[in-house]
């Protein structure tokens, strides 16, 4: 016997994962290896595992179907759980549960983020004593990604399915990149819900990567293939320090995107005309460096990193090109997740306003609009990094206060010239207050009533006006938005705030 | 049977394709009044307007139906 025994030969079944028609059924789908999955994901390709070993000695469980590794990803080390679905499917048995438990706990000792590269069918069912109910069983997996959450990037990318449990994983990172076609996530497979439930649902509507980043919002980037969601991955990583005691890399700093027209020319004359924000966000920005979260998602409201002179800001503008811009349940929910991911690791943020205000009617009441609102106001309130307030339109209502308006205590609330800053519209504030007067007047004098108020409403709320009394701090001319955020983005930078001392608040959920 | 629906609630203020008409993914098709904001709303997919179910003027609700549609 050889002094190694066997090593070489032990490491190469292990490293060859499931049987080979386990690998040619995800090869027909688009789906890599994990082991290569792994080195398109680490820098050089490179990485140390942990419990490689794990149910060796058991034949068809090499790994016992999940990698659990640390290694480099654009030069900071991170951790990494990847399961490998050549391997009952990806399925979770003891060995597998306890691996991904003690990738966690070196990423909390380490304080380094984490990515959970899922593609599991969920429990190993002849396994469920040993992995499901108890101290060390799943559900210390959630709890320490709770635990975890805020302290270290925890990062999921969806290459298959997470079913049932398993699907809490990616609900509980900050970020989840879905594969079109191979990615779901569900409780119940249809299967099971033609069973218990008697629907008829195909897979793909009822937990599919498109449903997920456009309907339910559980999925925040939909990506074509895996190489795109690795990629992705490694991008976003770049715009997050290491953990939450850190402050992002700052990087080379560049001009923003030549454009054909002036941002000023960018906004319409009209108040009530649409306009692309995404121009808007690019004449601002350092070129290319913008990355949308849930840009399928509640797409009245936009949410992304970007740099602003090489530094990682976050960005929450109004689209007025989708539904007016109108604030709804899903955009206060998705504006809420976002602000607390980015607060969280002292990421800056930027509010550009231009809001009609919050939808009313009785479908958003019933959808609990008020609630949703509330989480937003609440998010954005507790947010203490830098954070500057843009007027770059209209701002009306529990709008500009969702806004970071000026009672919010950004650190800046800066109105374009264009601005404009009112519990409501002209045209609804004169209906408002003069309804009865306009009924009362004969027909031929409402039209000219009607527009003298509506004229001295819009002196009432001028922006030069609001200046004067200190509502806003300053008032910038959309051409020079860019250089008055360089500075004063850096000059906030020590800024050092506890919101509120307590244990922390009942949220509005 | 293909359908464009409305996304948000308001009055329909302007209708821009006929019957008859093909449409495109991306192309508006009706701009709403609501929110005093105009809002375009625009066909997710491709077909010929077979059916329009709503006039100027008319509110509609978000997810109602505004155009059904036939292949080209």
């Amino acid at each position: 016997m050889k002094l190694d025994r066997n090593w070489e030969e032990r490491i190469k079944k292990i490293e060859s994962g499931g049987a080979p028609k386990y690998h040619e059924a995800n090869e027909a789908k688009g789906k890599l290896f994990v082991r290569k999955r792994l080195a398109l994901l680490f820098d050089k390709g490179e990485w140390r595992e942990d419990g490689k070993f794990a149910n060796g000695e058991t034949e068809g469980l090499p790994a016992d179907g999940v990698v659990t590794a640390i290694g480099k990803v654009e030069g900071k080390t991170v951790c990494v759980m990847a399961n490998d679905s050549t391997v009952k499917a990806g399925s979770w048995g003891a060995k597998t549960v306890e691996k991904i438990i003690r990738i966690q706990e070196t990423a909390e000792k380490l304080k380094v983020p984490l990515f959970y590269l899922v593609d599991s069918a969920g429990a190993r069912i002849t396994d469920q004593i040993e992995m499901f109910p108890g101290r060390r069983g799943a559900g210390r997996i959630f709890y320490n990604q709770v635990k975890l959450s805020g302290m270290i990037p925890q990062i999921c990318l969806l290459f298959g399915p997470s079913a049932a449990g398993g699907a809490y994983i990616p609900a509980f990172c900050d970020v989840v990149m879905m594969v079109d076609g191979n990615a779901s996530m569900y409780l119940g497979s249809p299967r099971m819900a033609e069973m218990v439930i008697g629907e008829k649902v195909s897979l793909e509507e009822m937990g599919g990567a498109k449903m997920h980043c456009s309907i339910s919002g559980c999925g925040d980037i939909l990506v074509k293939s895996e190489e795109e969601a690795i990629r992705e991955a490694q991008k976003y990583i770049s715009y997050f320090p290491s953990n939450f005691k850190e402050k992002t890399e700052v990087k080379e700093p560049a001009a923003p995107k030549q454009m054909d027209k002036a941002l000023a020319d960018l906004i319409p004359e009209n108040q009530n005309a649409p306009f692309d924000m995404y121009e808007f966000i690019n004449g601002i920005i350092d070129e290319d460096s913008f990355f949308e979260i849930k840009a399928l998602f509640a797409k009245e409201l936009i949410t992304g990193f970007a740099r602003i002179n090489g530094k990682a800001v976050g960005i929450v503008a109004n689209q007025p090109k989708q539904k007016g811009g109108v604030l709804f349940h899903d955009s206060a929910d998705k504006a809420a997740r976002f602000i607390t991911l980015c607060d969280a690791y002292h990421i800056p943020l930027l509010f550009l306003a231009d809001v009609p205000g919050f939808m009313i009617g009785t479908r958003v009441e019933k959808a609990g609009i008020i609630r949703h609102g509330a989480k937003m106001i609440s998010a954005m309130s507790e947010a203490a990094v830098p954070k500057i307030s843009v007027v770059v339109r209209k701002a009306y209502g529990a709008g500009l206060y969702a806004m970071a308006g000026p009672a919010f205590e950004p650190d800046c609330c800066i109105a374009l010239p264009s601005a404009q800053i009112a519990v409501m519209g002209p045209e609804a504030a004169v209906n408002a207050v003069y309804a009865n007067k306009i009924q009362s007047l004969p027909e031929e004098e409402r039209s000219a009533f009607i527009q003298e108020k509506r004229k001295e409403y819009q002196e009432n709320i001028d922006i030069y006006r609001l200046a004067s009394e200190l509502i806003v701090d300053n008032i910038v001319p959309a051409d020079e938005l860019r250089d008055e955020l360089v500075d004063r983005f850096e000059m906030y930078e020590s800024k050092d705030q506890i919101f509120s001392t307590r244990k922390h608040p009942v949220y509005p959920v | 049977m293909k359908e464009i629906k409305t996304t948000m609630a308001g009055n329909v203020w302007k209708i821009q394709v006929a019957q008859g008409e093909e449409v495109t993914p991306g192309q508006e098709v009706v701009i709403l009044e609501s929110m005093k904001m105009e809002i375009p709303i625009s066909s997710e997919v491709e077909g010929v307007v077979e059916e329009i179910l709503i006039e100027e003027g008319t509110f509609v609700n978000e997810e109602d139906v505004l155009f059904k549609l036939k292949d080209k």
